[in-house]
């Protein structure tokens, strides 16, 4: 039998053999990233966890081993305890107003009406644009004096001047605030996750529902949302991490004032490990986030293992 | 007769609906425009109607941003630290999704998995390590401290990103390659680039609106002024003493959120099917 086509002689070195070989090529290509995940992403992570369990500050950098006396004292203070709850309260808080939002706006641009595009484009912006940019902008919207809210309202016959609120000076409006913000941040990403969702939905599906006679809630509740759970879920859960971890809206709007009413786990760990220097004690605060975060990883596997079957 | 009335009065509350979710979503961006192109009198005067020019709009903050401010060298560090952070993360990135999507296996499944999960290990949590880290380095004050650091969440991010364009490409056409002689790097440089350039240009944009968009590393590693990205820099920056000059503020705050406003906008499709990896077959 003739052959079709000679294979052309090539000069073979060694290095060019493994080199074609798949795996071998394969653990290559892979090995630069890994590194360097591993370098400044592994290497920081132990080296928080070995600060959080000695008595390291910028100013006596010493490992002396200390055990569990830094989470212990963390765990006693009055200020760290509110932070705790503070931040909570501020992510499921947000999240919530943020995922209400984002469900009764996915509804509304689920329908086909002319201008939807730039509808879109627009309602994308809180999510697209840095949110320390736009958080200085709400700050400049809640200010004190010249607040565009309580002009507002004043010039509605709602409240009058004297009577107008200070927004990032009083505990509860602060919170309420920071809240608001990052809803507000978080809203379009809900939204777009909703409808990534329900547009995957098939639509014989929805169809069939129809003629067996599922009303409206019915077709929403029992339908779709158990179709879409597992790209909600993957949504949320990087909601939940990014506010749960975040400093930067409560460091810009309210420096965790007033008296620690917005003061949250990432914005302490900050002023303790950063500003005062305490790293040791700072790590501990920052760890405090581990078990919250173990949880969600542990979920977003189940979610993405789920997809595989 | 009256069903028309009904259907009208339905179309105005959507319509209703969807203003005022236009409004919220937009209302501080239109804040950041008008006051940055107000006079200060205009500004700072209660009675004014603050929604509209009482007095005559000015370009006297724009002005005052780029001849008396540090504005100008935040545009360009931010724009250093943006190549950089790209070029790091697509040498590393695009052969690693690669690799995971096409030569691992099962085994790179899972490796990609773990990869995308580090991209959840939030900057709060490694900030003071990697102040210490970087201040080993001498680094600290600097903003390639930023362009050390950047790729750790970039580069998870886009593995993932590109893992999933990868193995939506047919295998037949790095097949034919090499049937045709190529050798494996080869196929990859010579075919799987050149075709998955569209993905590539999706990385390059998010990579870059990542780092545009980070705000906690640079805060904490950079107090010198002419240090600092454009977003830390506007954000901290432009106060002086303890005085707001709101109308530069927002000039350069509205500035900065432009590029990457067009730039999401753009690749909002990609980036959604990226991060929720196809949850949904």
């Amino acid at each position: 039998m003739a052959t079709i086509a000679e294979p052309i002689a090539k000069p073979v070195s060694r290095l060019s053999f493994l080199l074609d070989r798949r795996a071998v090529l394969g653990s290559i290509f892979v090995a630069p990233a890994i590194l360097y995940v591993l370098l400044l992403v592994g290497v920081p992570f132990l080296l928080a966890v070995y600060y959080s369990v000695s008595a390291y500050t910028i100013y006596d950098p010493s490992w002396r081993f200390v055990g569990l006396a830094n989470f212990r004292q963390i765990a006693t203070d009055p200020v760290f305890q509110e932070t705790l709850g503070n931040t909570f309260l501020f992510t499921f808080g947000s999240q919530f107003l943020g995922l209400v939002l984002g469900k009764f706006g996915a509804f509304l641009l689920l329908r086909p009406f002319p201008g939807r595009k730039i509808v879109r484009a627009l309602i994308i912006l809180p999510w697209a644009v840095p949110i320390a940019l736009a958080t200085v902008a709400w700050e400049w919207m809640f200010d004190s004096l010249y607040s565009v809210i309580n002009w507002t309202m004043i010039s509605l016959g709602i409240i009058t001047r004297s009577e107008a609120p200070n927004w990032l000076g009083s505990p509860h409006l602060a919170m309420l605030c920071v809240i608001i913000v990052n809803a507000w941040r978080f809203f379009p990403f809900a939204i777009v996750i909703f409808l990534a969702g329900i547009t995957s939905v098939p639509q014989d599906i929805v169809d069939a529902a129809i003629v067996d006679g599922a009303g409206f809630w019915r077709r929403n509740y029992q339908i779709i949302l158990p179709m879409i759970l597992p790209i909600v879920a993957v949504g949320l859960i990087f909601g939940i991490v990014f506010t749960f971890t975040d400093l930067s809206v409560v460091y810009l709007l309210t420096n965790g004032g007033p008296q620690n009413a917005t003061s949250v786990l990432g914005f302490e760990g900050f002023q303790v490990g950063i500003v005062s220097g305490d790293v040791s004690h700072g790590s501990a605060i920052s760890l405090f986030m581990l078990p919250v975060l173990l949880l969600v990883v542990v979920g977003m596997l189940r979610f993405i293992r789920r997809r595989e079957i | 007769m009256r069903y028309r009335m009904a259907n009208l009065g339905k179309e105005a509350a959507f319509y209703a609906a969807i203003a005022f979710f236009v409004i919220l979503a937009t209302f501080p961006f239109y804040w950041m425009l008008i006051t940055s192109l107000k006079t200060n009198p205009d500004l700072y005067n209660v009675t004014n109607i603050p929604f509209w020019f009482n007095e005559a709009p000015t370009l006297a903050h724009f002005r005052y941003l780029f001849e008396q401010t540090l504005f100008t060298r935040w545009l360009l560090n931010s724009l250093i630290i943006g190549v950089c952070v790209v070029a790091i993360t697509l040498v590393t990135a695009l052969p690693a999704g690669y690799s995971l999507a096409r030569m691992t296996g099962r085994s790179g499944e899972s490796l990609g998995i773990v990869i995308f999960l580090t991209y959840l290990v939030p900057p709060t949590l490694l900030f003071l390590p990697l102040s210490r880290i970087i201040a080993d380095l001498g680094l600290q004050n600097s903003m390639w401290s930023l362009v050390l650091v950047y790729p750790t969440f970039t580069i998870p991010f886009c593995t993932w990103l590109l893992m999933g364009f990868f193995k939506a490409m047919p295998v037949e056409i790095e097949e034919a390659a090499i049937v045709d002689g190529c050798s494996l790097f080869g196929a990859f440089v010579r075919m799987v680039i050149p075709l998955s350039l569209p993905a590539i240009l999706t990385a390059v944009i998010f990579t870059f609106t990542l780092t545009l968009q980070e705000f906690i590393y640079a805060l904490t590693f950079i107090s010198a002024s002419d240090q600092k990205p454009i977003t830390l820099g506007v954000a901290t920056d432009l106060v002086r003493g303890d005085i707001f000059f709101w109308g530069e503020i927002m000039a350069g705050a509205l500035i900065a959120s432009i590029p990457v406003a067009i730039a999401y906008n753009l690749f909002l499709d990609r980036f959604i099917s990226g991060i929720t990896g196809g949850a949904t077959k």
